[in-house]
């Protein structure tokens, strides 16, 4: 029977959500356990919002110094070391995963199935390639342990509130390296919704046409309680930071509602968003891909759309 | 200082994908090939280090067939010194990747490995996480600036929280993300020029590296297709078709 490890992603003593939804992939293997790993320097409130989500057998805790930060170098081994005696090792397929699994995976040599949409089987797995314009039935060898990315937008987030998980500390000797260090984070102070978890994002792209412009899509952003996006094209033009990317190199999202401006459409931009429920395009070129993939599409300049958007909405 | 450029080739960016009707793979005869795009920005990368006097030679490696020669040609018009071909005609998985860089490395001692964060073929997004946990060495991934002084690498990551900045002694395992650079464009006389660049030619089979590839893919699919919805006339319309469905 199948024992699965989920990695907790977790900034700034808070659970992330990519986390329950990781553990809604480990319900879908059907095994007899799903044991929850805390990594950090405090483990204790994260532990505790671990502990709540359904399905969860065990919180394992880990608390030193050296996981105050993630460093997939730091991390890893510690992580691998926790994996024996399990047959699946599950982690976010967010930047926080991305950067340590492949490292855990190494380190234990067994491949990794990178961004599991669905569990077929206990060793069978579904995911996109080529951007999501195709996808593949990978199967893993039941001989070893299976390391694997979890697709968030792919699952939504186990229910917390009924269980209460007994928390247990692990010992692991594990070296820790020091060749490498965190520095800093710098973070976009923002009130708005987080983006990867939001169930309404507005985003813009090369339509808005500048840094000072991009107001008109954060205005509306607020008035609907939404958090705001971006296609590439915004981003390299330095309209908006990076972490407000979506797309096939930036985040891959879900939300009920999305509603794309001044945004074309391209392929890797569709990526990201193929899992929205409701996509909205506003554009003011009628031909624009993003119109292939809209429920609802209008044509117009967003300048002179979104405020009588606002006014519609009242 | 020796950087060590991973190579690949894919299926252009430009090229829609189409998945086989017996669902055996995706349709890659007669589709244009070109570098992955993350790995053009390895290569840049590496390329302004070197004119910064940082390195003094940059290699790039590619896996794959025989034809791959015309691929690592460019890389060397674009400006690498040599370039380092593992003839193998198996597609090989990031593992199996991995091993082989950790083989040239122990021939090469680079101080620098940069790596495309994934290629857009598999975007798996694991080779350069996965040599770096062989090699026992630090990790910079999703790298969007890399500075190198004092024999360490300051690199600024793009995760989803904002920007991460971090430290990494050398050697080192670099991925690169989108905004690192923008790659140069090579021009003709380059082209020429590279013709008489080295590359060396290895068989993959002559590594020593098992190439126990514990994955399996067992099928290929269209992914689900989203149905073309309507055009609204008006901001008033899509208000209320929004307020309809419970979305406002």
């Amino acid at each position: 029977m199948s024992k699965i490890l989920v990695i907790a992603e977790h900034l700034g003593g808070k659970l992330n959500s990519s986390t329950a939804r990781a553990v809604s992939a480990a319900v879908a293997v059907k095994g007899e356990a799903i044991d929850v790993l805390v990594l950090a320097d405090s483990v204790d409130a994260i532990a505790s919002e671990a502990a709540k989500i359904d399905g969860v057998s065990r919180v394992l805790t880990v608390a030193r110094p050296e996981n105050a930060h993630p460093l997939a170098a730091v991390l890893a081994p510690q992580i691998a070391k926790a994996a024996a005696g399990y047959s699946h090792v599950f982690v976010p397929s967010t930047t926080f995963g991305k950067d340590v699994a492949p490292r855990v995976a190494a380190l234990l040599g067994v491949a990794q199935v990178s961004d599991v949409m669905s569990v077929e089987g206990p060793h069978t797995f579904k995911r996109p390639i080529y951007a999501g314009n195709a996808i593949i039935t990978v199967e893993a060898d039941p001989a070893h342990t299976v390391v694997a990315t979890i697709r968030s937008a792919s699952w939504s987030a186990a229910a917390t509130g009924a269980n209460n998980a007994p928390i247990e500390t692990l010992a692991i000797d594990a070296a820790l390296p020091t060749h490498t260090r965190f520095v800093e984070l710098k973070q976009g102070a923002s009130d708005r919704p987080d983006l990867q978890s939001a169930s309404k994002v507005v985003s813009g792209g090369r339509g808005v046409g500048s840094k000072e412009n991009f107001d008109i899509i954060f205005k509306f952003a607020d008035k609907i309680g939404a958090a705001v996006g971006a296609s590439r094209a915004a981003v390299d033009a330095g309209y908006v930071p990076s972490d407000l990317q979506v797309g096939q190199t930036g985040k891959i999202i879900a939300p009920e509602l999305y509603m794309a401006i001044g945004i074309s459409g391209a392929i890797q931009h569709l990526t990201g968003i193929k899992d929205a429920g409701t996509i909205v395009a506003i554009n003011k070129d009628g031909e624009a891909p993003i119109f292939e993939v809209a429920d609802f599409g209008l044509v117009g300049d967003l300048f002179k759309l979104i405020p009588e958007l606002e006014r519609a909405i009242g | 200082m020796k950087i060590l450029i991973g190579y690949k080739r894919v299926v252009d960016y430009n090229v829609r994908i189409q998945v086989k009707p017996d669902g055996s793979g995706v349709v890659t005869d007669g589709v244009k090939l070109s570098a992955n795009p993350f790995d053009d920005i390895a290569l840049e990368e590496a390329l302004r280090l070197r004119e910064k006097g940082v390195a003094e030679e940059v290699i790039v490696v590619g896996i794959g067939p025989a034809d791959l020669t015309a691929h690592l040609r460019n890389g060397l018009a674009m400006g690498a010194n040599r370039a380092i071909h593992v003839v193998t005609a198996d597609a090989v998985q990031p593992l199996t990747a991995a091993r082989v860089f950790l083989k040239l490395i122990e021939k090469e001692q680079p101080g620098l490995v940069i790596l495309g964060k994934q290629a857009i073929d598999d975007d798996a997004n694991q080779t350069g996480q996965m040599l770096a946990a062989l090699w026992d060495r630090p990790q910079a991934t999703f790298a969007s600036k890399v500075e190198i002084a004092d024999g360490k690498a300051t690199v600024t990551r793009e995760v989803d929280a904002g920007l991460e900045v971090i430290e990494a002694e050398l050697p080192a395992v670099i991925t690169t993300d989108l905004r690192l650079n923008e790659p140069r464009f090579i021009k003709l006389p380059d082209i020429m020029k590279a013709k008489s660049k080295p590359i060396d030619t290895i068989e993959f089979g002559s590594l020593g590296v098992e190439a126990n590839d514990h994955l399996k893919t067992t099928h290929y699919a269209a992914p689900a297709k989203r149905s073309k919805g309507v055009m609204v006339k008006d901001a008033a319309e899509l208000v209320a078709a929004l307020k309809q469905k419970g979305l406002l």
